[in-house]
């Protein structure tokens, strides 16, 4: 069991609440999902030639201003690191093809849990409410967001475990429900030069789709591919730069839910994890439907 | 069995549980142990909580002002709960008397395994509606999701919507009417000629549920009872 919780709010004048009206959908589905929890917040667009990667290093006492040093020493260029505890924020010039495979050689202890131009993601152990604290999750500002909370069943628990997980730039999934056939999975694109970080069933789906993507696919023409690769049970809830994407499987065994009105619209796991959102009482509220895609952008 | 009635909300002599404030747990235990004379409950800022009013054992009204989570109703016997928003997964589960009212959708399973009482559901109910139901009576306002009255073995299943995929799989005794299309229908299950009894009971459970259909718009899914000796011929095609 897990926990799944999304939120688009529909007018820019909201985007400073976001963390905050997201809060209590995230502590909602704590029953769900106690042991771990992490988010994904999409902010402000950097310039196309700026990118952004949210790190994870292993202990709150990590030497920052030591890894910023040895990046200006190995690319020359200034770096921007906003620190939250273990978790920092790295804003440069860097492409992606050239930071990822850094930081995994020279720093094989920090991961990079993100990369693009939108994208923050946190991520750790803990309850919800923990979680949501140590990374002041009431504070996040930006369009959407992707948030999980995590009860193990397929790998162990640990930071780089929990959801969102993400593939590419600026493209995250959560997921309640476990799959079947991950491996294989893995199996069809390890060949293809992908590499997987973790042995979670999720972050197979994960791959999956963002190659599908990379092969040209819309979001939407991968998901329709995904119901004929992907085995097992999911809930699905993705995050990309502009578009939130909803799908259950054949069987619906997962459950979700989703409220919209004017100001949002607001995807949940349950109701009860929606029941404190403003003007709840009018939102128009359904129940998704088994392996129809729901796409709902900012 | 009565009607369900709309009594005024929060009337005089009810008892009012603001979920709020109170606890479930609370609620439950009061509905169980503390009821005395009493004849209606209230419950405020359900909020979409899990296990209301399971296992009440008990002629009382029930109103849940709201969404109910997960197992609404579950087990009842006796009560009538009146549901005024939706409900979650497994929404009166195991019933075996009384009458279950939600005034919008349910999620899966629900009416599951219940034995009797009438479970009315005024918008759609999702997959699974009726899973092994076992006497039970089920009135759908809306559409049905796919695999609803599976294994159903005594009761009937009134669907004034469409029906999704393998409706009726390997049905027992039970009786399913459909107003709308339906998708597939399961193993075994087929559409059979409606009797004056049929409609009579259609008009019957409509009239209970206070959805006004004309009854001679439904149809009849029952067992074509293939499945209940093995055929040894059949090659497990069924």
């Amino acid at each position: 069991m897990c926990g799944i919780v999304g939120l688009l709010l529909k007018k820019p004048q909201l985007r400073e609440q976001l963390g905050q009206l997201a809060l209590p959908m995230l502590i909602g589905m704590t029953e769900r999902g106690p042991d771990s929890a992490g988010f994904a917040v999409f902010t402000d667009e950097l310039p196309d030639n700026r990118r952004k990667y949210s790190l994870h290093a292993p202990g709150w006492d990590y030497d920052w201003a030591g890894f910023e040093a040895e990046f200006i020493k190995r690319f020359g260029t200034e770096a921007q690191i906003e620190v939250k505890g273990n978790h920092a924020v790295l804003i440069c010039d860097e492409p992606v093809d050239k930071v990822r495979p850094w930081v995994r050689q020279a720093f094989p202890k920090l991961h990079v849990l993100a990369a693009g131009r939108l994208m923050d993601i946190y991520k750790d152990v803990g309850s919800p409410a923990d979680v949501a604290g140590r990374y002041q999750f009431e504070k996040l500002a930006g369009s959407h967001l992707v948030a999980h909370t995590r009860m193990a069943t397929e790998s162990a628990v640990t930071p780089d475990r929990a959801h969102p997980f993400t593939a590419g730039e600026d493209f995250c999934l959560v997921h309640n429900g476990s799959l079947s056939n991950p491996y294989q999975i893995r199996r069809q694109l390890e060949p293809l030069g992908i590499g997987f970080d973790t042995d979670n069933d999720t972050e197979a789906a994960c791959r999956y789709f963002e190659w599908r993507m990379r092969e040209g696919d819309d979001l939407e023409a991968a998901i329709h591919k995904g119901f004929e690769e992907l085995d097992g049970f999911y809930t699905f809830l993705m995050g990309t730069a502009d578009e939130l994407a909803l799908v259950r499987d054949a069987f619906a065994c997962k459950p979700a839910v989703v409220a919209e009105t004017d100001d949002y619209v607001a995807i949940s796991s349950e109701f009860r994890s929606l029941a404190k959102l403003p003007d709840i009482k009018n939102a128009a509220i359904f129940e998704p439907v088994p392996e129809e895609i729901y796409v709902w952008r900012t | 069995m009565a009607d369900v009635t709309r009594a005024p909300r929060a009337a005089a002599d009810a008892v009012t549980f603001d979920l709020s404030k109170q606890s479930l747990r609370s609620l439950n235990q009061f509905l169980h142990h503390g009821l005395g004379a009493t004849k209606k409950v209230v419950v405020l800022n359900p909020d979409g909580a899990h296990n209301i009013a399971a296992g009440v054992n008990a002629q009382v009204d029930v109103e849940v002002d709201g969404h109910a989570g997960y197992f609404a109703a579950g087990m009842n016997q006796l009560a009538t709960v009146l549901i005024r928003g939706n409900a979650g997964p497994g929404l009166a589960e195991g019933m075996t008397s009384g009458v279950v009212h939600v005034e919008g959708f349910a999620s899966v399973s629900a009416g599951a395994a219940a034995h009797g009482g009438l479970l009315v559901v005024e918008g759609d109910a999702s997959l699974r509606c009726g899973i092994s139901m076992k006497g039970i009576d089920i009135v759908v306002g809306g559409s049905v999701g796919d695999f609803c009255a599976f294994m159903a073995q005594a009761g009937r299943l009134v669907v004034c919507g469409d029906a999704g995929d393998a409706l009726g799989d390997s049905l027992y005794e039970a009786v399913i009417y459909v107003r709308g299309k339906v998708k597939s229908f399961g193993a075994d299950a087929h559409e059979e000629p409606m009797t004056e009894a049929d409609y009579d009971a259609v008009k019957d459970l409509l009239a209970k549920a206070g959805l006004k259909h004309d009854a001679r718009e439904f149809r009849r899914v029952a067992s074509k009872r293939e499945l209940y000796h093995w055929n040894a011929n059949a090659n497990q095609e069924y």
